[in-house]
């Protein structure tokens, strides 16, 4: 069977010694983790070797020889290095060797017990130490499924991978330790560290405890009785700013928590959150200063009034032209009137709130916006909630012209069962025949016939409602898709891809380098990152908003019937 | 290493390239027709052509700056996601197969699929639009079920080439991966 040798490029120019690393029988590979130089006492080695395997749990041990020769080959050397083969017994040993500045290596291999004396062939697989211990490999979704499956099974590169990963004690000591052993491997050359990471982990610890102290503080306000009473919650759950400053809240609490991350989604989610916070910080920050130059604040409150009595305007010719001839259709005169008036009457008195509210709205909009230094989805949120607000009139015609309509559907549908001499039997939910008395039927076709012919009024003025409540939901969704957008990106993780591809892998992918005959063959392993899809798809934040809440069939066929329809729903939020 | 050219599905000119780099170890790379000048030339003058009727009509230069921006960007986004040059099958027996396909502005995807995923690879009919093509794939092996197949993984797509040319690339793969069946299994 072919012998897979997985060598780090960096042990390329080492001096003559023995190669320790991790032996997997069941690909028939080895790699190699590191290179143990002369002198050394082969009882300390092994001794080494046995406290970084209780360590870090990888069977390490001593897989053969490797000379670098800057003369010519020397005998003696190599008969030393056969019998090092017998003090550490290994099956197979593998010896490299190198002369002077040749990229062909010669690699052989010593069985002892084996059958067949035939000449397995070899591979040489370089590899870069530093990039695949710090890679993280992505295995795809479906393989995630069959993790009860036996070693042998298993991804072959997630095993070198793991080996390389694990193995990082090893990895901790350099050259200039006095220790009995010399080894060359990545890091050999020196420890490198960086002063600012080092204090920045000594800084978190007490910052991390201050914002827990303060984020217990402000959940236990948020959970006090006093803010439970009924008028307060109900206000609390429609408003979606309190949504996304409770998401926010317990970022905050993920971030701030004292137990290191376990694994790697769990390192990456937390940094994800904390970039995310950062930059929506940031914005809402330049947002505030840029609102409150210049006064635009002042200007701001001072042509919402202007707006809403526009609006206000709008609607009531809107209703003057309903109650007149609409589109050259003929209305029930008496009907239109009565809507009409009642209607009218309703924006009368919603005018009349926004004027006695005017003084007031320029220093409550200058407080609002002073919370826009929370973030840029808070300030996105409060948006759109002042859009609710100023359009509630909107949604109170469309709820009264809904159940309007709604009604006379449902009137016109069971007295058209009757007109057909059939009935809704509520017990067993279908539609039976039935006899009705005389008068009965009458006084049934008489209300059938008024409903029927009133049912263009009020569906002309359901439909107008209906349009204008959908332009405003429309409009909110769209600033609430935005803010989704801030709120599940993962910015770190891409970050991460554009600077350091490297550390999210998808795979590998192998080079084959210059050949020579008789020579193992040379393939150079490097590292395939994960697309951008790929990295959105796999460190997405989840969110507190679901949608749609209803198909396209059933929303067409709740407008037809003239329910009620909320088409964002958050998670969490009993279904009505 | 042996180039010799075929035709692919369509009837453009491609050449194959084999190379046997050690006992094991095979690169079989299809190279796709180039693009062509006068088709390029031709869709950059219908362009133009249409820009420069459209600022006859309006009389706004900026249908003319739009236009070079569009052709520009449309060409630079056809070089590095669309245009494949050529693509490469590497078989390693004992370590797997790895798919290249290199794009005309030397963009590389790899995809790189473990022998022990790979269940076969086999020659598969397909009916594309009007014509009956033969297409090569890697059928992957499903890990719960050792008859199943999880996943098929179509090879050239962009150059489609004609039997012939399957049957040799074919033959290559199928001399090295009958090697995994006959190498003597480590317990």
């Amino acid at each position: 069977m072919v012998l897979k040798v997985f060598f780090p490029s960096c042990c390329s120019s080492a001096e003559s010694g023995i190669l320790i690393g991790r032996w997997i029988s069941e690909q028939n590979s080895a790699v190699i983790l590191a290179v143990v130089h002369f002198p050394f006492i082969p009882a300390q080695v092994k001794q080494y070797l046995s406290e970084v395997q209780r360590v870090t749990k990888v069977s390490v041990s001593v897989l053969g020889s490797w000379s670098n020769s800057k003369q010519e080959k020397e005998e003696s050397l190599s008969e030393f290095l056969e019998d090092l083969g017998t003090i550490f017994s290994h099956e197979p040993w593998i010896q490299i060797s190198k002369e002077g500045d040749s990229n062909f290596w010669s690699c052989s291999t010593l069985q002892k017990h084996s059958n067949n004396p035939k000449e397995e062939e070899i591979i040489l697989v370089y590899y870069d130490q530093r990039k695949v211990m710090l890679s993280h490999l992505h295995p795809p979704l479906d393989t995630a499924a069959f993790t009860d499956h036996k070693a042998a099974d298993a991804s072959k590169l997630a095993a070198i991978f793991d080996t390389v990963a694990k193995s990082k004690v090893l990895f901790m000591t350099d050259r200039y330790d006095d220790g009995p052993i010399k080894l060359t491997h990545w890091q050999s050359d020196g420890v490198e560290a960086s002063i600012i990471v080092e204090l920045m982990k000594q800084a978190s610890v007490p910052a991390c405890m201050l914002l827990t102290f303060l984020l217990s503080l402000i959940s236990g306000i948020c959970r006090s009785r006093v803010l439970k009473f009924w008028p307060l919650s109900f206000l609390w759950s429609k408003l979606s700013t309190c949504e996304q400053l409770g998401h926010r809240l317990q970022h905050l609490q993920v971030i701030s928590s004292n137990k290191k991350a376990q694994n790697q989604t769990q390192l990456m989610r937390k940094a994800n959150i904390f970039v995310s916070l950062l930059v929506d910080v940031a914005l809402g920050i330049l947002l505030m200063s840029w609102l409150y130059r210049k006064n635009r604040i002042g200007h701001l409150a001072d042509t919402l009034i202007p707006v809403a009595d526009h609006v206000a305007e709008e609607l009531q010719d809107l209703l003057q032209w309903l109650m007149g001839a609409p589109a050259g259709l003929k209305m029930n005169r008496a009907l239109d009137q009565v809507l009409g008036r009642f209607f009218l009457y309703h924006i009368h008195l919603w005018i009349s709130y926004i004027h006695l509210m005017s003084p007031f709205i320029e220093m409550i909009l200058w407080y609002v916006g002073l919370s826009a230094c929370l973030g840029l989805t808070v300030a996105l949120c409060i948006l759109s909630d002042i859009i609710a607000l100023l359009t509630f009139h909107i949604y109170c015609f469309y709820v009264y012209g809904a159940r309007l309509y709604c009604l006379k559907i449902y009137g016109l549908s069971s007295l058209w069962r009757l007109f057909r001499g059939k009935k809704w039997n509520v017990l067993r939910q279908r539609v039976d025949s039935c006899s009705y008395d005389l008068d009965q039927l009458f006084i049934g076709t008489l209300l059938f016939t008024i409903l029927l012919f009133l049912l263009p009024t009020t569906a002309l003025y359901y439909l107008v409602f209906t349009l204008l409540r959908l332009l405003v939901v429309i409009v909110q969704g769209l600033i609430h898709l935005l803010v989704d957008l801030i709120d599940s990106l993962p910015l770190y993780s891409i970050i991460l891809r554009l600077c350091r591809s490297y550390r999210l892998a998808a795979g590998v992918k192998f080079r084959v380098l210059e050949q020579q005959d008789g020579k193992p063959l040379r393939l150079l392993m490097q590292i395939n990152p994960l697309s951008y899809g790929g990295v959105v798809q796999t460190y997405r934040l989840p969110t507190y908003s679901c949608y749609p809440k209803d198909t396209w069939t059933s929303l067409c066929k709740k407008l037809f019937l003239g329910e009620l329809i909320y088409p964002w729903k958050n998670k969490g939020e009993k279904q009505d | 290493m042996a180039e010799r050219s075929y035709r692919s599905a369509a009837g453009a000119a491609i050449a194959l390239r084999r190379r046997q780099h050690s006992a094991s170890c095979r690169e079989l790379a299809v190279r796709c027709p180039r693009l062509q000048l006068r088709s390029l030339s031709a869709v950059t003058s219908a362009v133009w052509l249409a820009a420069y009727g459209l600022f006859v009509l309006t009389q706004n230069s900026m249908v003319l700056s739009a236009a070079i921006f569009i052709t520009l960007i449309g060409l630079i986004i056809y070089l590095h996601f669309v245009k494949v040059d050529q693509e490469s099958l590497l078989v390693i027996g004992s370590l797997g197969i790895q798919v290249t396909s290199s794009y005309a502005s030397g963009k590389e995807s790899t995809t790189f699929i473990e022998m022990g995923q790979v269940k076969d690879v086999v020659i598969n009919e397909a009916i594309h639009m009007q014509k009956v093509i033969y297409y090569l794939c890697i059928l992957l092996q499903d890990p719960g079920d050792p008859q199943g197949v999880s996943e098929v993984v179509p090879l050239f797509q962009s150059s489609k080439p004609r039997l012939d040319c399957l049957i040799e690339v074919y033959k290559s793969c199928q001399e090295i991966l009958e090697q995994r069946k006959t190498a003597p299994q480590s317990s």
